[in-house]
Order: C-alpha cells, then sequence, then structure tokens
C-alpha cells in the first residue's frame, strides 16, 4: 500500500523530545506544520523546546513522563489522542545507555540490563502497540523507531545498550511483517554518531568536530518520513541515505 | 444471568450467541467464530474510543469524602459529572450513601494540584453537575491519569487497572466506561475479518456511565454523548449499502453514533462531530445499520431496548432463557451476542 504523508496538520508523537535528535525531529516536525506532542522525563528542558516551537508558531504539547514505566504508556496515549487527535507519526527516540560510564557485560548490573530493555525495547513496544492500533483500524500510520549501530555491531561495554537496540531493530521488522497491507509502516532508523548529551555520556573524549549535529540528522529524518512509502516494510535504514545531496 | 467477575484471557474462546431476528432463530458459537457469520462485502464498525481513567476520589472544603465520577466531556476544563458519596466500587451504587449536598460554586478538592468547581447542578438531579478543574489541557489530562481509576462496579473480583477497560484500538480517550463490544475484537479476529473480505470502519463515541445508583439520573440515561464520524466510515456505509451487503455496529454505542448523526441530518450519514441524545427502543427504524454485536443486556436496560430495535422483544427474551441456561455471562467483560439478518440469497 503506498503511503505518502501528508505532515501539514496531521498529529505526531515525539519521545525523547526534551534534547538530542529528539527534540530536534520534534522542532523541524512543527516546523512542518504538524500538531506536535514531545514526551520526555526532564520537565524543565521539555518545557524549554514546547515553548521554543510555540515561539516559532508551531503547535506543540509537553507530556512529562518515563517511557520505561509501565503506567506511562496509556496516559502518553491517551493525553496525546485528547490533545491532537489520532496520531498518525509516533518517533521514539528516547533511549538510555544503562550504566554510564559504560561497563562491559560482566560488571554490568542485572538492574542495568533490565532498565535498558524497558526504556529502549519494552517501553517502545507498550507505546507502539497502543498508537499502532488505531492507525491500523484507520488504514494510515507512520512509526518510527531510532536505534544505533551498536544493535548491529559488537562494542565491548555497549552490552545493556546494544542488545536493546538489537531488539528494537527487530520489534520492527516483525510489527513490518505484521502490518503489510495495513497501510500502516515502522521504519526502523540508524542516525549515526551524533554530538549529543548521550554521545558525551558514552565517549566523553570523543572529537566532537567528527561528530554529526542532530539537527542535520532530524532533517533527514523529515525527509525519510516524507519519503517512507520508499522504504520497506520493518526495514533498518540509516539516516545517512536520506542527505539532501 | 450470572456477571464475567473479569477480563477472561482469550477473548475468542467466549461465547457468541448469533440471533437472526428475520429468521426467529439463533444458534450458540464462540467469538473465533464471528468470521463465519459475515460475509465479503459486510461492513463492521466499531468505536475506537480509550475509556478515561473517569473516577477520581475527592473530598469538600469540610472534608467530606466523595466519588467524582466523569460523565461527559464539555470541552476544555469543563465536564459533566456525577457525584457519588463515601465509599468506593466495592458497594453497589444503589447502595452507595449519598453525597453530602453540594452548591454551585463550591469546590472539591481531587489532590494537591487538582481541584474542581462545581459551576452548574439541576435541582430535580442535584447529583448531576457541570464542574470546571483547575488545570487544562495536558496537565488536566495527565492528572486524571494520575490519580483516576476505571469506573467499575461490584460485580467485578478486583480493582481494575487502566488496561483492562480498553478495546485493542483505543484511540482518543472519550469513552468514561469501555466500549465492552469492541473488547473481543483482537487484532487476530480482525485479520481473518479482513482475509474473508469483511472491511472495517471506526468512529469515536463518548459511551456514558450505565449506571450511577441515582434514579433520577438513571432515569435520564443515556445521556447526551459525543461522536465523531470520519468520513472513510460514511463512504465505506454507502458503499456496503449500495453493494446489498450489511452495516454491523459493534456495540450500542456505534448504533447510536450512526443512527445519531443521520437523525441529525435528516436522515443521511455524514462526516464529522455531534452529539446526540436519540433514546432507540423497539419502535425505533434503524436507517444506517442492518444488526449489532453486544453484550448480552438484562430486560428493562437502555442496551436492551435498544436490542429491540432490531430483534422483537420476544425473540429476546427467548433467547435470553437459552443463553442463561448455557451459562453464558454477561456485563462489560462477559459473553456477545450477534443480532443480524442472514443474507437471503439473491
Amino acid at each position: 500500500m503506498r503511503y505518502a504523508m501528508e505532515l501539514r496538520g496531521a498529529a505526531a508523537l515525539v519521545t525523547g523530545a526534551s534534547r538530542g535528535l529528539g527534540a530536534a525531529v520534534a522542532r523541524r516536525l512543527a516546523a512542518e506544520g504538524m500538531r506536535v506532542v514531545l514526551v520526555a522525563r526532564g520537565g524543565e528542558e521539555l518545557a524549554r523546546v514546547v515553548a521554543d516551537i510555540r515561539a516559532a508558531g508551531g503547535e506543540a504539547h509537553a507530556i512529562a513522563a518515563d517511557v520505561g514505566d509501565k503506567r506511562a504508556p496509556h496516559a502518553i496515549a491517551g493525553t496525546a489522542a485528547a490533545l491532537v487527535g489520532p496520531i498518525e507519526l509516533l518517533v521514539q527516540a528516547a533511549s538510555t545507555l544503562g550504566h554510564v560510564p559504560l561497563r562491559p557485560l560482566l560488571d554490568t548490573d542485572c538492574e542495568a540490563l533490565e532498565q535498558a530493555l524497558e526504556v529502549n525495547l519494552v517501553g517502545p513496544f507498550r507505546l507502539a502497540k497502543l498508537l499502532v492500533a488505531p492507525m491500523a483500524l484507520r488504514g494510515r500510520g507512520l512509526v518510527v523507531h531510532v536505534t544505533s549501530d551498536a544493535g548491529v555491531a559488537a562494542y565491548p561495554t555497549w552490552g545493556a545498550y546494544g542488545v536493546s537496540k538489537a531488539g528494537l531493530d527487530h520489534l520492527g521488522r516483525i510489527f513490518g511483517a505484521e502490518l503489510e497491507g495495513t497501510g500502516v509502516r515502522v521504519v526502523t532508523v540508524d542516525p549515526g554518531e551524533m554530538d549529543t548529551t548521550m554521545h558525551a555520556d558514552a565517549i566523553p573524549d570523543a572529537d566532537r568536530s567528527t561528530l554529526l549535529d542532530p539537527d542535520v540528522v532530524a532533517a533527514r529524518i523529515v525527509r525519510l518520513v516524507r519519503a517512507a512509502d520508499s522504504v520497506p516494510n520493518g526495514a533498518r535504514v540509516e539516516a545517512s541515505a536520506w542527505d539532501q545531496s | 444471568m450470572t456477571p464475567a467477575t473479569w477480563p477472561r484471557d482469550e477473548p475468542m474462546d467466549e461465547r457468541l450467541l448469533v440471533l437472526d431476528p428475520r429468521a426467529g432463530d439463533w444458534r450458540d458459537a464462540r467469538v473465533r467464530d464471528l468470521p463465519r457469520h459475515l460475509s465479503a462485502g459486510d461492513l463492521l464498525v466499531v468505536n475506537d474510543a480509550a475509556t478515561v481513567p473517569a473516577s477520581l476520589s475527592a473530598v469538600t472544603t469540610r472534608g467530606e469524602p466523595v466519588e467524582v465520577r466523569l460523565a461527559a466531556h464539555l470541552g476544555d476544563d469543563r465536564w459533566r459529572a456525577v457525584l457519588l458519596g463515601a465509599g468506593d466500587w466495592h458497594t453497589r451504587t444503589e447502595h452507595r450513601a449519598p453525597p453530602p449536598p453540594v452548591a454551585r460554586g463550591e469546590r472539591l478538592r481531587v489532590a494537591a494540584e487538582l481541584e474542581l468547581v462545581v459551576e452548574d447542578l439541576d435541582p430535580a438531579r442535584p447529583r448531576l453537575l457541570v464542574v470546571r478543574f483547575s488545570l487544562r489541557g495536558a496537565a488536566l489530562w495527565a492528572a486524571f491519569y494520575r490519580h483516576g481509576h476505571p469506573v467499575q462496579y461490584a460485580h467485578v473480583d478486583r480493582a481494575l487497572d487502566l488496561w483492562h477497560v480498553q478495546t485493542p484500538f483505543a484511540s482518543r480517550p472519550w469513552a468514561v466506561e469501555m466500549p465492552s463490544a469492541g473488547r473481543p475484537l483482537t487484532w487476530a479476529l480482525l485479520g481473518e475479518l479482513r482475509a474473508r473480505g469483511v472491511r472495517l470502519a471506526s468512529l469515536t463515541h463518548a459511551a456514558g456511565l450505565s449506571s450511577t445508583g441515582d434514579p433520577a439520573i438513571d432515569a435520564a440515561l443515556p445521556l447526551p454523548e459525543r461522536f465523531d464520524v470520519p468520513a472513510a466510515t460514511v463512504r465505506a456505509v454507502a458503499e456496503t449499502h449500495r453493494a446489498g451487503r450489511r452495516v454491523v455496529a459493534a456495540g450500542t454505542t456505534v448504533v447510536r453514533a450512526l443512527e445519531g448523526s443521520a437523525r441529525l441530518h435528516g436522515g443521511d450519514l455524514l462526516p464529522g462531530e455531534g452529539t446526540t441524545d436519540l433514546r432507540i427502543d423497539a419502535c425505533f427504524r434503524p436507517r444506517i445499520v442492518d444488526g449489532l454485536l453486544t453484550g448480552l443486556h438484562e430486560l428493562g436496560s437502555s442496551h436492551r431496548q435498544l436490542m429491540q430495535a432490531f430483534a422483537p422483544e420476544p425473540l429476546l427474551a427467548l433467547a435470553w432463557t437459552h443463553a442463561e441456561e448455557r451459562g453464558y455471562q454477561d456485563h462489560e467483560f462477559g459473553d456477545v451476542c450477534l443480532v443480524l439478518p442472514r443474507l437471503t440469497a439473491a
């Protein structure tokens, strides 16, 4: 089924929207005329992004919630739909590294692995489940999951995070297979290495000049959203493929 | 009939009573058999309203505990609400202590950050209020989800979580009680229906409270309810009728939305939002809906009256006795009934 998304006036929900890639994507979607609901734990940072979007003439609403909390998804999905109507685009950018500084698996607390799975895999599953179902009934919708090359390559010390992202990649593939023909598409996107707080937490001594500006990646993701009908349902893609040049 | 006291693990195994009002007969089936009783080209319309955690505990300024049940969203921070006395769902609503009298302008406190003020009340039904909350927008909804609980009744075993009262396709939180006919429609079942050529469409209807324990309010139920019918659903209904196929409503709320919309527009179903106070009973002639999937509803309830628009009461009474003997269960987690005339061979 062909899916070409009309962004203006449509409703989007972005998690991890208080900073980094999530905030940049939320700003760009609002600038495209989407009615954007931003979700993040940090109330103050989140309120600032929402205020910026509104000051620029966009529509934005803040929901302070932890996507790793089992009770959060119903509140997030319900509040979002009450405010902006049925959600047509879900971007899940919220993520946690687990231990900071990173640790080898043999030093990783079981609880840290569990927490990474809750925030990076189970939480996105819960929220996707709630938002994809009405999309499938209405016959249109797009879900974008933000992953990492740590979910493919086995980088030492990236265990909790890498395992959760590998799971997220496969969650997208299976959703894609099950949603074939419904008009709903799931795409998993690897943004590349970005200059974010999370990256600094993981690799404090990185050469920042080699890292991507999250806003550049956000622009690529918006182009991907527009062209999502060209991506096989459930596919894992690299954001760099949607560079302007 | 005994009520179902908790959501069952496998909705597909729940009982399905298939009632044909034209043939005047019925047969026993399971929910998993539903696709066999619908045909390619039939349209199943579901209510995609999510259920609001609409029960809020509050105290008056004099410190008296009350329960506020949200009944209908009137816009922004205003809601229609019903006031119940001290206690909770463990006590049957009709046995609940009456709430203390409240006056216009009185404030009730739900939590440190959430108060409401009684904006209006009807002297004939002083427990039916119009209230205004102290928060708006995302903050008000967040407070509802933080402090509210699903409205539930004494026949249910334990306190319900919010996920127990959501249908598999819940979207906008418009319903204050679960539109329960949609509950057994799992995605596996919807997939099978689609594979058979049955079309699916949705609308949103703000299912209201089914009972308040106050005879003056209960006599007026259902209160006016808001609905939104998407253009795609209006098109699907028209195509289905043109093809001589059947429009099947999954639940009484879907009947109210479709017939209520048509009533508002001179008999034509039009896309968009509206509010309906339509009461459907044996005298009502459905224009849009050919049959419905619904729970088993006892004589005297407004839901049973609505069923009488689709099947004569003597048939419903016989089928009810049969279902009771066979151990069917009623209420929101109970078994379901398909009232639908079989397709006649062309």
